[in-house]
């Protein structure tokens, strides 16, 4: 649990709205190569860390340091995001108007100034990139349909691929199987299982069953810090675990 | 490189509406050089004048639509620009008076003689010569926006705040081009003008000559957009448009985006500016009034945003018709173009030229779909199925874009 060892490396974080404490002393570590879920009741904070980590909000308090030696508090949303953060929002959120093809090739890593993009003609291995991609998130078909027309289901796929589009070191998926059928939340939760074979990746989520079905290490969050930290089953033995879930 | 970028830009859509504009721009010069005035088809020089300032309002409309239909951002002050591409262009054209003015005085224009002025203040300094005017045409809109866009997007003031500021700047600019002291020539402005590079501005060949010359400014501003929009930062500023925060999640600094469109569009509002001045004869603060501002968002939206040849169609039209209605029937023409925003927006929201195309598509892929059950099945062609399923090939076309956002 140093800092100089892990990935994503948060210490006695603290932010408040308005004298609301969204974080409360959060502290949590994430080694390089792991996969996390972060799992709390509504107001536990997820999102607010999310938004810490990349950069949209500031910390009051506390330390935020990515791959050891970064930090993070010092940075801006783009920055970050070049840095190696991806994210994925609790609602899809992809380029209505665009193709899936385009929204992915936006997403691609490549150089972000707009003199850049003016001149930027595709290349062949990007083709094959996002070929590759498609095939992955199961869009094949899909790649000249604007992404308006996707299903809410293929809307986080594409999302999904949009973030892996940009080859970053962690993954920061929010929510991902929310509204999504049975079927598709069991797919998702095999494609994120893919995903973390070469990239670090903290899942936030609601759904019991698809936690479990990733089988990974579990944090709990509760009002803003973290109430208890190890695999599923551990965790929902904990008394008080269960009572923020189940009140008392 | 260059040409690459142009190949990529062009298409039919674009091809037509250069031909169209390069006909127009080689007809009405002739019509009315070359035909007597007798003839049927000779167009009167009042005419030419006319409609080579709807051809620069249709360049200001096109800004408009880049920064606006593409990216998102609805200015309700471009005519600042507009209008300081005019005084830049003005103040050329009073320097090119000389003697010929009312007080013969050789450097100080009119204004400035009838003020006590002694001598000329240095902002007027290198304006008796044509390239550092052109460039100030550029400059004096292009620095203004860059600054002002500096900071407005990179303390992300976006949507009807951001609107607001550009009036607030387009009507603190009209205060102060109303005082004299400012140095242009208050509220007449700049006026009585003689010649322009070296050509008397009232000849029938120099109107023309500016005719054509507005026509050619907008193929060009045409083309750099297209070429802009068809581009990869093209589809940046669309996503910019949508999703800002899904863009800036993405590794892209929105804020630079937008300062780059912003300051293009203030540069290709400035050149309609310049245009439009020795045409009309003066330019003075009233082009500075927040209305015009408005008005020219209207074209836009009665043309079509985010379709860049829409903005012509809609400024040509709309100017055409107040033409028209201030002849006509004076007291009307407030209510009309009332009325029009408020039928484009309730019945035409993607404007004259986003309906048609629409139309269009559907009217393609019913005629598709009945050739389709003629060729090979039972079934009356009424029972065909409105959008058909496709076999091979992306079903793009048929499938109704989503409604452009609003101003955020």
């Amino acid at each position: 649990m140093t800092r100089s060892t892990s990935l994503l490396y948060l210490d006695g974080v603290s932010v408040s709205f308005d004298g609301f404490k969204a974080l409360n002393d959060l502290s949590m570590t994430i080694d390089p190569g792991e996969m996390r879920a972060i799992i709390g009741p509504n107001g536990a904070g997820k999102t607010t860390m999310m938004d810490v980590i990349t950069g949209k909000t500031r910390p009051d308090t506390g330390e935020v340091y990515f791959n050891g030696a970064i930090d993070l508090t010092g940075e801006d949303e783009a920055s970050i995001a070049d840095l190696g953060i991806g994210r994925k929002f609790q609602k899809p959120t992809v380029f209505e108007s665009h193709t899936v093809w385009d929204n992915l090739e936006l997403a691609l890593k490549a150089p972000r100034g707009p003199f850049a993009t003016l001149f930027h003609a595709i290349t062949g291995a990007e083709k094959t990139r996002i070929e590759n991609l498609l095939n992955l998130v199961r869009l094949q078909d899909k790649r000249d349909e604007l992404a308006a027309h996707l299903s809410h289901g293929q809307k986080q796929w594409l999302e999904i691929g949009m973030l892996l589009a940009q080859d970053p070191k962690l993954l920061l998926v929010d929510e991902p199987a929310a509204g999504m059928t049975d079927a598709e939340t069991a797919e998702t939760a095999e494609l994120l299982k893919d995903i973390s074979k070469d990239h670090s990746v903290v899942v936030v989520e609601h759904d019991m069953t698809f936690v479990r079905a990733l089988d990974v290490k579990v944090t709990v969050l509760h009002e803003g810090s973290v109430l208890a930290e190890g695999s599923l089953d551990h965790v929902s033995g904990d008394d008080r675990v269960v009572e923020v879930y189940l009140g008392r | 490189m260059m040409t690459s970028l142009l190949f990529r830009a062009m298409d039919a859509k674009a091809g037509v509406f250069l031909a169209i504009l390069l006909t127009v721009i080689i007809l009405v010069p002739a019509a009315n050089l070359l035909l007597p005035e007798s003839h049927p088809l000779h167009v009167p020089t009042y005419a030419v004048t006319l409609m080579g300032k709807y051809l620069t309002y249709a360049l200001l409309a096109l800004s408009v639509d880049l920064v606006w239909g593409f990216c998102g951002i609805l200015s309700l002050g471009h005519a600042a620009f507009f209008a300081l591409g005019g005084y830049a262009m003005g103040m050329y054209l009073m320097r090119q008076i000389g003697t010929r003015g009312v007080y013969g005085d050789p450097v100080l224009p009119d204004f400035m003689v009838f003020l006590n002025w002694q001598e000329l203040p240095w902002y007027w300094y290198g304006f008796d010569m044509f390239w550092f005017a052109a460039l100030m045409v550029l400059l004096a809109p292009g620095v203004l926006a860059f600054v002002f866009g500096w900071f407005a997007f990179r303390s992300r003031v976006t949507g009807v705040y951001l609107s607001i500021i550009t009036q607030a700047l387009t009507y603190a600019l009209l205060l102060a081009f109303f005082r004299n002291d400012m140095g242009f020539g208050g509220n007449n402005g700049l006026t009585d003008f003689k010649d322009i590079l070296g050509f008397d501005v009232q000849a029938d060949t120099t109107r023309a000559g500016l005719f054509a010359a507005s026509g050619i400014a907008l193929g060009l501003c045409f083309l750099i957009c297209k070429i802009i929009t068809k581009s990869k930062l093209g589809k940046v500023l669309v996503a910019v448009r949508d999703a800002e925060s899904r863009t800036r999640f993405l590794g892209y600094r929105v804020e630079h985006y937008k300062l780059f469109v912003w300051t293009i569009s203030a540069m290709m509002a400035g050149i309609a500016g310049a245009l439009y001045v020795p045409q009309v004869g003066i330019i003075n603060p009233g082009e500075f009034a927040p209305a015009n501002s408005i008005e020219v968002v209207i074209w836009v939206a009665v043309g079509g945003r985010a379709t860049l040849v829409g903005p012509v169609i809609g400024a040509v039209l709309v100017n055409f018709a107040k033409t028209w209605f201030t002849a006509a029937l004076p007291d009307v023409w407030l209510f009309a173009l009332g009325a029009l925003f408020v039928v484009v927006t309730l019945f035409l929201p993607k404007g004259i030229v986003g309906a048609v195309g629409q139309g269009w598509s559907a009217l393609a892929a019913r005629r598709k779909s009945t050739s389709k059950v003629k060729a090979g099945s039972d079934d009356p062609p009424g029972s065909a199925p409105a959008v058909p399923v496709s076999e091979s090939g992306p079903p793009k076309s048929r499938m109704p874009a989503p409604d452009p956002q609003p101003a955020e």
